[in-house]
């Protein structure tokens, strides 16, 4: 058991020590402001500018659960605090499929259904032309993914509260809706926090759907009708390709470390978040 | 006397079910007002039940179905047209554990005040502290009533939860066991204000604890099973009780 937990507690250790062993490479042949704060993705020439990839991917993640983010809250709350139970147990199943569903797929659906509702009604509402190839669709595509995920947490979430609590409150004379305001959404805040928080970090390193859709255009992207190249979809495209340009295999497992890392301090931060919300309530 | 006080809850042919369970069968009784009504009985009896379809908290359970009549100072609560929250706020509720809102102490008081509108800063101090003393826990919060409602410990919570539902100015206190998670100094803390509150408000306490109930009932109602076995003055349930399961009560045959 013990030889099997500490396998389980080192592999993420190795993990970053690779990557920051193969990537160091890269470090020692640039500077690190030119790998992290240019734009000029030229393999061949040995310019390695990863800010277009770092933008596209936390522009995508962040649109993705702006997009996931209430539309979870409120299907949780709804099945929480009004649904009857029958609809609960018709809306678990239907819940469990679309987490279950295959990136792949969602990509592929992504590329008949959305990129071209972007291509063909959204975009020209705003009188631009586009493929539909973009951060829009990307968002779109990743916020039903991580839509499963988040709201089965939020669910659990909030039937973790105590009926007293409700009860307590509508016996001060509060509506249902004061009551799920001020106390329910107040008493989850750690608990929602964290199921968001778990959104992002899927939402992140999310590859094959992502890549589908958004483009992947090494440019830094200057709005939502733009292409995205988000850092998995640069390692799953390029890898393999790699092997003949001197610093390119460094230069993808530079993307995997700053992936990793990325994910490291942001569960970390929110980690700490959830712990002052908690304390405070 | 019973006789001479006025009756604030009347209740005719109560009948509560939830889902195929029969909870309350064929209730009958009176609450006086102004006095303590203890609901007595052994625990699953459906005391608890018969606390909540006073302030219709009844209506949260899914599959319930209720039947018959329940008046407030003479208007029956069932009747659809009656305005629910404000039904509520008529009634303090008291429960088990205490159930302190995710906020700060002085919120937890101000809140039945702030969502009915009250929201000046001057008059939310005032009461807030009034009903804090009036719950006795005013000298123990008032150095730190920004502090969370959770920091308390559970005895204190449970006379937060007091002042809380005094701030709304009820007519009527609902205690649904009030003193069941807490210390035997917490506990006397809390019947000791029902018995000073009795006064000026209509208070009905559920509990299973005989004790408890011969040291602040005035009026008892012995549920057994869902159905109403005795009720009468509290002298006469305990010196002079009529039914034979009732006599097995008191005697400590069952619990």
């Amino acid at each position: 058991m013990i030889v099997t937990l500490s396998l389980v507690i080192l592999t993420p250790i190795v993990m970053c020590i690779c990557l920051s062993v193969k990537s160091s490479l890269l470090f020692e042949s640039l500077p690190v402001g030119k790998i992290f704060f240019t734009s000029a993705w030229e393999p061949s020439k040995g310019n390695f500018g990863f800010l277009p990839f770092i933008l596209s991917s936390i522009f995508i993640t962040f649109l993705a659960v702006l997009i996931a983010g209430p539309v979870c809250l409120f299907s949780a709350l709804y099945l929480t605090q009004y649904a009857r139970v029958r609809l609960v147990r018709i809306m678990q199943p239907v819940i469990d499929i679309l987490a279950g569903i295959p990136s792949v797929v969602y990509g592929v659906w992504g590329i008949i259904v959305i990129v071209p509702f972007v291509s063909n009604v959204v975009a020209p509402l705003f009188h631009i032309q586009t493929t539909g190839y973009t951060l829009i669709a990307g968002g779109i595509v990743l916020a039903v993914m991580i839509t499963p995920f988040i709201l089965n947490i939020l669910i659990e979430i909030l039937r973790t509260i105590p009926s007293e609590l409700s009860e307590a409150t509508l016996s001060l004379g509060a509506t249902k809706w004061e009551v799920i305001k001020h106390v329910i959404v107040r008493k989850a805040k750690p608990g929602i926090v964290s199921a968001f928080g778990l959104g992002v970090s899927r939402a992140f390193g999310e590859t094959i759907a992502v890549l589908m859709v958004a483009g992947n255009v090494a440019k830094i992207p200057g709005g939502l009708f733009d292409p995205v190249y988000p850092l998995p979809a640069l390692i799953a495209n390029n890898y393999g390709e790699m092997m003949s340009i001197p610093l390119y295999d460094s230069a993808l497992m530079m993307a995997a470390l700053i992936l990793f890392v990325s994910i490291l301090v942001f569960n970390f931060f929110s980690r700490i978040s959830i712990y002052h919300l908690e304390r405070n309530l | 006397m019973l006789h001479m006080t006025k009756e604030k809850i009347h209740i005719e042919n109560l009948e509560v079910s939830i889902g195929k369970e029969h909870i309350l069968k064929n209730i009958n009784c009176t609450i006086p007002e102004k006095k303590i009504t203890v609901i007595l009985g052994p625990s699953g009896c459906g005391k608890t039940t018969l606390l909540k379809s006073m302030n219709r908290l009844t209506d949260l359970y899914s599959d319930v179905k209720i039947n018959g009549k329940i008046e407030l100072n003479g208007k029956n609560i069932y009747n659809g047209i009656s305005d629910i929250n404000d039904l509520r706020r008529k009634m303090g509720l008291l429960s088990q554990r205490p159930a302190p809102l995710p906020m700060n102490i002085f919120n937890n008081v101000a809140y039945g005040l702030k969502i009915s509108g009250r929201r000046k800063k001057r008059y939310l101090r005032l009461r807030v502290e009034h009903y804090l003393k009036q719950a006795n826990l005013w000298d123990e919060v008032k150095d730190r009533l920004y502090s969370p409602a959770n920091s308390l410990s559970i005895g204190q919570q449970q006379r937060l939860c007091l002042a809380r539902g005094l701030a709304v100015d009820p007519e009527l206190i609902l205690a649904d066991e009030p003193t069941s998670s807490l210390d035997p100094i917490s506990s006397q803390a809390i019947e000791n204000r029902l018995m000073e509150l009795k006064n000026h408000y209509t208070i009905i306490v559920v509990t299973h604890a005989l004790r408890q109930a011969r040291r602040i009932a005035d009026y008892i109602i012995f549920l057994y099973l869902g159905e109403i076995i005795e009720q009468c003055e509290a002298s006469e349930f305990f010196n002079n009780p009529k039914n034979e399961i009732t006599k097995a009560y008191l005697r400590g045959s069952f619990n």
